[in-house]
């Protein structure tokens, strides 16, 4: 679907692009948080760069700027893969055999839950819960949730990921 | 208004949606309007109706009857047949696990048939993407009550009469708290809906957001007029993508009426609410944790007191709520606090919302009144353990929570017989554990939740948590000793104390209940070097019974570790050294043949030659019973 080229310009954000998302917020400290979740919606993880750029801009020291993007999960600071593959480790999840399903994932992937393969095609993630139990046990692909997960599946729904690679 | 002869409510919960409701309403639409009947027939997606695993859901109102689990193809002859014919397709409906005959009317249900709904009671019925549809049902008619004609005193002293205790698992009375928020001294005060929903296997609040964003506004505009604050903020969990887009378009929808934003109602009441996207930390829904949060901060909590109540945000009175709490404050001020506190028991009044999953035939959402007991719960609406399986406990409250055992099915619930049972109410998540479940490994994943959750603010439970899951790891590796289970109690006993917030104190409750009620597991562990659910991978083998096995070579493709051997039509072996226990195997072998067992303890070498103390496990497909 994406070109390797387009696909940098995506992942590495230009001093313009980082202006564009902390222009409203000039020195308000408050939308730290805010601020950073529009930087990784935009490019899926915090490049360095753009960590000074928001201390810079919201007037907050550089170190408290990495203490929020560290300790809240949802902020990545290594890039990710073209593939975001979610396994729901909830406890509904748990009790229905979502950790067989995970591990499956790792051997098949060849990383741990929380790594992207060297490729830069796949990143795998483990979650506390996604409040769908009644689909337990859940992984999401790309968004697209499968339910009812076995460890027999999974090579079906990464072979489904895949295909959308070769698509032009 | 038009009025149509036929309403079509399809569910748009979570769940729902992931199993294809959008495309079933696509299809639906497409299909009324093929035959030309958008006139009389109205197509309204609605939020969760609680019926889960039964997804997607159509409801055809004012029939009443209640269609399931449907595709898309079967859109055409459900419209046809029921709508054109006056039909009902008996092939899609609800069919219950114990009996052969179709349930057409959802009040017929037993999953809905027990339920007693307040805050869930526009569920199923509204748009929640339509104010007007809200308005239609007595929606905002609390907020003019209680802007109009009551007195900030007034709106307190009949929420503290009602009883209301906070949905989010302490049971703080909520009266009290306005109260004391209303007392302390301090300008501007605020409102805060804590939306951080993050117990795993919870999902009551994210249900309330979806189906029905405006109750909880309007709980909040009464709130914040009785303690006198002219600003509030939702904080709701980044994983709720619908929930966050419902309550952005309610908010803006109730500042397009008038109902939030200056002079409201032109009683003279300001108020307007915001909405703070959590980033993802568990101990944000720690009240002073989540307010930290909204300053921009890391989720640190805080000692309390002073409480929120008297400094809350920036340093502020401010009231912070659980969105089920906020949800029926509307209900209480339009029908008086007397009808409130005539439901429940004597010290929890109103009802409770529960997710029921796990071990269930009926996951889904329920409503239910204060009181009934835990048997009328699994048994009366969860329809029983699904696949044949004996119940064994159910995990109430969270990783804060605990397991209360078969013997307790008789207790009924409320904030105080949970506690003395070991558990708490939490949020309300409730996973039924059944005889394939192994209560040590239970017991480890919930403190290592807690281990990777805590913030590592204070000692005690940034060390005990990772040292409890250690012990726990270690016996669940079959290393364990007597001497980790004291412990492990001991440990527990340190953490409870010494933790900073709620998150620490409450993480040894998963092993103080269970240790308390499956001491019998643990020494299996210990001193048998057994797993009994065969659950725990260390003492466990697989091993396939050649008297059984066909030959298919099905599990020798499937294995990944190429551990097993044999040719076509003979018996196949699994090679021990080699096996890496993932259980492939016995997943894809087929039902039909159930080869592949699964023992404990774990004998290494004997390939082919189950134990003979062991005892079998059926494929983990028809333990689901799906």
């Amino acid at each position: 679907m994406r070109g390797p080229d387009n696909y940098n310009a995506r992942m590495c954000p230009s001093r313009v692009g980082l202006e564009a998302l902390t222009k409203r917020s000039k020195g308000r400290q408050r939308a730290l948080i805010q601020v950073l979740q529009d930087i990784q919606d935009r490019f899926h993880w915090l490049p360095p760069e753009s960590l000074e750029h928001v201390a810079e801009a919201l007037g907050v020291p550089l170190v408290q700027v990495y203490g929020v993007a560290t300790f809240y999960k949802s902020f990545s600071l290594s890039p990710r893969g073209r593939h975001i593959c979610t396994v729901c480790l909830g406890t509904a999840c748990h009790v229905r055999g979502g950790g067989a399903v995970l591990d499956e994932f790792e051997r098949r992937l060849g990383i741990a839950a929380g790594q992207t393969t060297p490729d830069g095609g796949y990143t795998l993630e483990r979650v506390n819960c996604l409040g769908a139990c009644a689909l337990a046990p859940l992984a999401v692909v790309d968004g697209r949730y499968h339910g009812q997960m076995t460890e027999a599946k999974v090579q079906s729904v990464l072979a489904g990921a895949k295909k959308k690679d070769e698509v032009p | 208004m038009t009025s149509y002869r036929a309403h079509l409510l399809v569910c748009a919960g979570t769940g729902c949606v992931s199993c294809g409701a959008f495309e079933v309403r696509r299809a639906l639409e497409d299909e009324v309007r093929r035959r030309g009947l958008e006139r009389e027939v109205l197509v309204v997606a609605t939020g969760c109706n609680g019926f889960c695993e039964r997804g997607p859901i159509l409801l055809v109102q004012p029939d009443g009857v209640f269609y399931q689990r449907l595709k898309t193809t079967d859109i055409p002859r459900l419209v046809e047949e029921h709508l054109v014919k006056g039909r009902p397709v008996t092939s899609l409906m609800y069919v219950p696990p114990q009996g052969r005959e179709p349930v057409p009317r959802m009040k017929d249900i037993e999953f809905f048939k027990h339920q007693r709904l307040i805050v869930l009671s526009n569920r199923g019925r509204i748009d929640p993407e339509k104010i007007d549809d809200y308005i239609a049902y007595e929606g905002y008619a609390a907020a003019a009550k209680a802007l109009g004609e009551m007195t900030p005193e007034a709106i307190i002293a009949e929420i503290t009469a009602a009883g209301l205790r906070g949905r989010g698992g302490a049971g703080f009375p909520t009266g009290r708290k306005w109260e004391a928020a209303r007392r302390a001294p301090g300008e501007p005060r605020y409102v805060v809906c804590n939306g951080d929903e993050g117990d795993p296997g919870a999902f009551m609040d994210r249900s309330v957001l979806e189906a029905d964003p405006h109750a909880v506004i309007e709980g909040m505009i009464i709130g914040a007029r009785a303690i006198g604050a002219a600003r509030g903020f939702f904080y709701i969990r980044h994983e709720y993508p619908l929930a966050l887009a419902r309550v952005g378009i309610a908010l803006e929808q109730a500042r397009r009426y008038g109902l939030l934003g200056r002079n409201i109602l032109d009683t003279g009441f300001d108020f307007d609410l915001e909405v703070v996207r959590g980033a993802g930390a568990f101990v944000s829904g720690e009240e002073t944790a989540l307010l930290a949060s909204i300053e921009g901060g890391r989720a640190y909590p805080r000692q309390r007191p002073p409480y929120p109540a008297e400094r809350g945000l920036w340093g502020k009175p401010t009231v912070i709520n659980n969105v089920e709490t906020w949800a029926n404050v509307p209900h209480i001020v339009r029908r008086g606090a007397d009808w409130f506190s005539g439901l429940g028991t004597a010290t929890s009044k109103g009802t409770k919302i529960f997710s029921l999953v796990g071990k269930i035939a009926n996951t889904g959402l329920v409503e239910v009144p204060m009181g009934i007991t835990l048997r009328e719960i699994v048994y009366g609406i969860g329809g029983g353990i699904p696949g044949g399986r004996k119940f064994k406990a159910i995990q109430i409250g969270g990783p804060s929570g605990g397991c209360i055992p078969k013997s307790k099915l008789d207790l009924a619930v409320d904030y105080e017989s949970l506690k003395a049972a070991g558990s708490m109410m939490g949020s309300g998540g409730m996973i039924v554990l059944d005889e394939d479940t192994c209560m040590v490994d239970i017991a480890l994943y919930f403190l290592r939740f807690a281990e990777e959750e805590s913030c590592g603010k204070c000692s005690p439970c940034r060390v005990g948590t990772g040292e409890m899951a250690r012990i726990l790891a270690k016996i669940t590796a079959g290393d364990g000793t007597a001497a980790d289970l004291a412990r492990l109690e001991s440990l527990a006993a340190t953490v409870k104390q010494g933790s900073l917030c709620g998150l620490g104190q409450t993480s040894p409750n998963p092993i103080l209940t269970t240790l308390r009620y499956f001491r019998d597991e643990y020494e299996a562990h210990v001193f048998d070097k057994r797993c009994p659910a065969l659950v725990c991978k260390a003492l466990v083998a697989f091993a396939i019974d050649p008297e059984t096995c066909v030959g298919c070579l099905l599990c020798k493709k499937a294995c990944p570790a190429r551990a097993i051997s044999g040719e076509l039509k003979q018996v196949h072996t699994i090679d021990q050294e080699i096996c890496i226990k993932c259980g492939i195997c016995l997943s894809v072998c087929p039902s039909k043949v159930r080869a592949v067992r699964k023992t404990t303890p774990a004998v290494a070498g004997v390939a082919g030659s189950p134990a003979a103390s062991a005892r079998t496990a059926p494929s983990a497909k028809s333990g689901e019973g799906r």
